[in-house]
């Protein structure tokens, strides 16, 4: 017996809309006709950054905060593009009016990452020096790249210095590279189901899926926007990104050993397992929404992603960052383990830097991250009401607005009484 | 539960006393946070709670209150030398497999550390041991032999001659005593349900200070 669409509930497929939600919204775009100067050397311009926006931006301008994509993601991280659409941003769970990431306290802005293909210059934009896609002509761009780019974007937008910035996975690297790279720009940062640097068995899982998109003859060296796009190779790395994604346990309840429309074996080489038909539609979905060159350029961002490259030591790079850190981890991730948190951890404790951590218990696997927003959500708003009360003025832990408005008297009181001596 | 409701966390109040004010506090074994709220509150202290419990550690971080998941000999040990003004343990230390460790991190990395402690030399633990022949069990210690996560219970006089003998100093001590409240410190031994010290390194033998 099969269910009906075991793909349903995973955040690869999508974000169900939900009531009371922030409704309809559109992808904007900035245009950067100087471009960037990337890390690996090249000048890239110009650069459009597809870009979202929930919430408003306060008067003080003390309440934004940017919400990193991973991998597969994209500037639509909440809300609807049209009333009649079945999916929802990817991030909707967490993004709206009483949510993790309140749309009634904060301004949230969700951008495309540089490389990527979803209105964000990346390989399937037009070369306008050639008029015609940059496929492999495209140059190698890093997290500190795509993070550039946002700074160009979150200054467009009047932004100084963020509230916090967010993410999970990729997303939480690129929160990383922005506390490190830009320490007076961010107030928080909040790494998600992340680490400090991609480890050599995430590595691997990349280069699965590069091989497979690279070996599929329509691949062409990258030059395929004229003609088919290798479809069978991103849609193989897919189905091997989607296995390290879920955990063993997740796999065990979502699937069993059940066969798929049938109740035997069919002792033939074609689909006869669940697993098989789940990863397989996985797979073709998402050569429908994805580009195989921005995949391996994406993909080759991460690799490279070591926070303590240049640094005598982790510990070295993060002392550079002035926000305030919230870990999270969740038990049953095998991509980006807890222990990867816990390292983090340990050079930011280690250099007495505020930091917070906190594992979620979860049978989800990595994907855990994009699903547990009941747990996260009370700990998220309390941190960003935590981070924004020191910034504008209140004390800690105060268990309302009225406390801390007293707190902040009775400080003052006390700078007073004690003669600042 | 408010701290005052509750025999166990009545060394909360003691604790608040104890800190200084806008001092940044590490509490070890923080638990829901109670008494972080409370120093927020009372004395516009800021800092840290260390917990085992996840659900601890969310609840405080929902609360606004910074927290770190893990064990709290382990999770001490990482923090540098100094970086907070006190040190917390609130009834812990009798539940740590090495106390003598976690004590002598709590002193490196706080300029003083606060612990408190159920005193095991209370009358009514040596009657009901000598007189009983079972297992103590008070409101301060409800546990059964089987469940108790208390690994080293000691008296006051025990952890006195401790600290003398490892170089800490005790800059205060507070005695809890039931339907007494504070107890003279004569009869701490026999008299104390709770203990509370606050302790630094000895400046002679002080290389933190």
């Amino acid at each position: 017996m099969s269910s009906p669409d075991p793909g349903r509930t995973s955040p690869a497929v999508c974000a169900a809309p939900r009531s009371g939600g922030v409704g309809l919204v559109e992808t904007l775009s900035l245009e950067l006709p100087d471009g960037l100067e990337l890390e690996g050397g090249a000048r890239l311009a110009p650069i459009t950054v597809a870009y979202e926006t929930y919430g408003r931006l306060a008067p003080d301008r003390r309440n934004a905060v940017l919400i990193c994509h991973a991998l597969s993601g994209d500037a639509h991280a909440a809300g609807l593009h049209a009333a009649e659409d079945r999916c929802a941003g990817w991030f909707d769970d967490f993004i709206g009016p009483g949510r993790a990431f309140d749309t009634d306290r904060w301004f949230v802005i969700c951008s495309n990452v540089l490389g990527g293909c979803k209105g964000t210059t990346g390989p399937a934009s037009i070369d306008p020096r050639t008029g015609l896609p940059y496929g492999l002509s495209f140059p190698v761009v890093t997290l500190r790249d795509m993070v550039a780019a946002q700074r160009r974007l979150v200054a467009h937008l009047g932004i100084d210095r963020l509230l916090a910035v967010a993410g999970g996975s990729m997303g939480g690297m690129q929160a990383l590279r922005w506390a490190v790279d830009h320490p007076d720009a961010v107030a928080s940062c909040l790494a998600i189901a992340t680490a400090g640097r991609q480890s050599p068995r995430a590595i691997a899982f990349h280069e699965i899926g590069r091989q497979a998109i690279q070996a599929d003859p329509a691949w062409r060296k990258g030059d395929y926007y004229v003609g088919p796009a290798p479809d069978a190779g991103l849609s193989v790395a897919r189905m091997v990104g989607h296995i390290t994604y879920l955990s063993e346990e997740a796999m065990q309840a979502k699937f069993g050993r059940r066969l798929q429309d049938k109740a035997e074996f069919g002792y033939e080489l074609a689909t006869d397992f669940e697993v098989e038909s789940y990863l397989r539609h996985q797979g073709d979905a998402f050569t429908r929404r994805f580009d195989a060159n921005s995949y391996l350029y994406i993909t080759k961002a991460i690799d490279y992603f070591d926070l303590g490259r240049g640094a005598r030591s982790l510990a070295a790079a993060l002392a550079r960052a002035r926000a305030s850190f919230l870990l999270m981890s969740f038990s049953s991730d095998w991509l980006y383990p807890t222990a990867h948190s816990r390292e983090l951890l340990r050079a930011l404790l280690l250099n007495g830097q505020d930091a917070s951590f906190c594992e979620i218990d979860s049978a989800a696997g990595h994907d855990a991250f994009l699903l547990e927003h009941e747990r996260m959500a009370p700990v998220i708003r309390g941190f960003l009401e935590r981070v924004h009360r020191r910034w504008t003025g209140g004390g800690d832990g105060g268990e309302g607005d009225g406390e801390g408005g007293e707190s902040l008297a009775q400080r003052r009181r006390g700078a007073e009484g004690e003669g600042s001596g | 539960m408010s701290p005052e409701g509750n025999p166990a966390r009545a060394d909360h109040r003691q604790i608040v006393r104890l800190v200084e004010r806008r001092a940044k506090v590490l509490d070890l074994g923080c638990g829901d946070g109670d008494l972080l709220a409370l120093l927020a509150r009372e004395r516009e202290a800021t800092g840290f709670g260390v917990e085992i419990s996840a659900a601890a550690v969310r609840t405080c971080l929902e609360r606004g209150l910074g927290a770190v998941q893990g064990d709290v000999a382990e999770t001490v040990a990482e923090y540098p030398d100094g970086s907070f003004d006190t040190v917390i343990l609130s009834h812990t230390l009798q539940e740590l497999a090495d106390p003598a460790r976690v004590l002598d991190d709590m002193l490196r990395v706080g300029r003083d550390a606060i612990v408190s402690f159920p005193n095991f030399g209370h009358v009514a633990i040596r009657l009901s041991y000598v007189l009983r022949g079972r297992m103590p069990k008070s409101r301060v210690l409800p546990f059964e032999w089987y469940n108790t996560p208390n690994v080293h219970l000691m008296t006051v006089l025990d952890f006195e001659q401790f600290c003398a003998g490892r170089g800490i100093e005790i800059l205060d001590r507070v005695y809890l005593g039931g339907p007494f409240g504070r107890v003279p410190a004569a009869l701490a031994n026999l008299l104390a349900e709770t203990a509370v010290f606050r302790l630094r390194r000895h400046r002679a033998r002080g290389s933190y200070s």
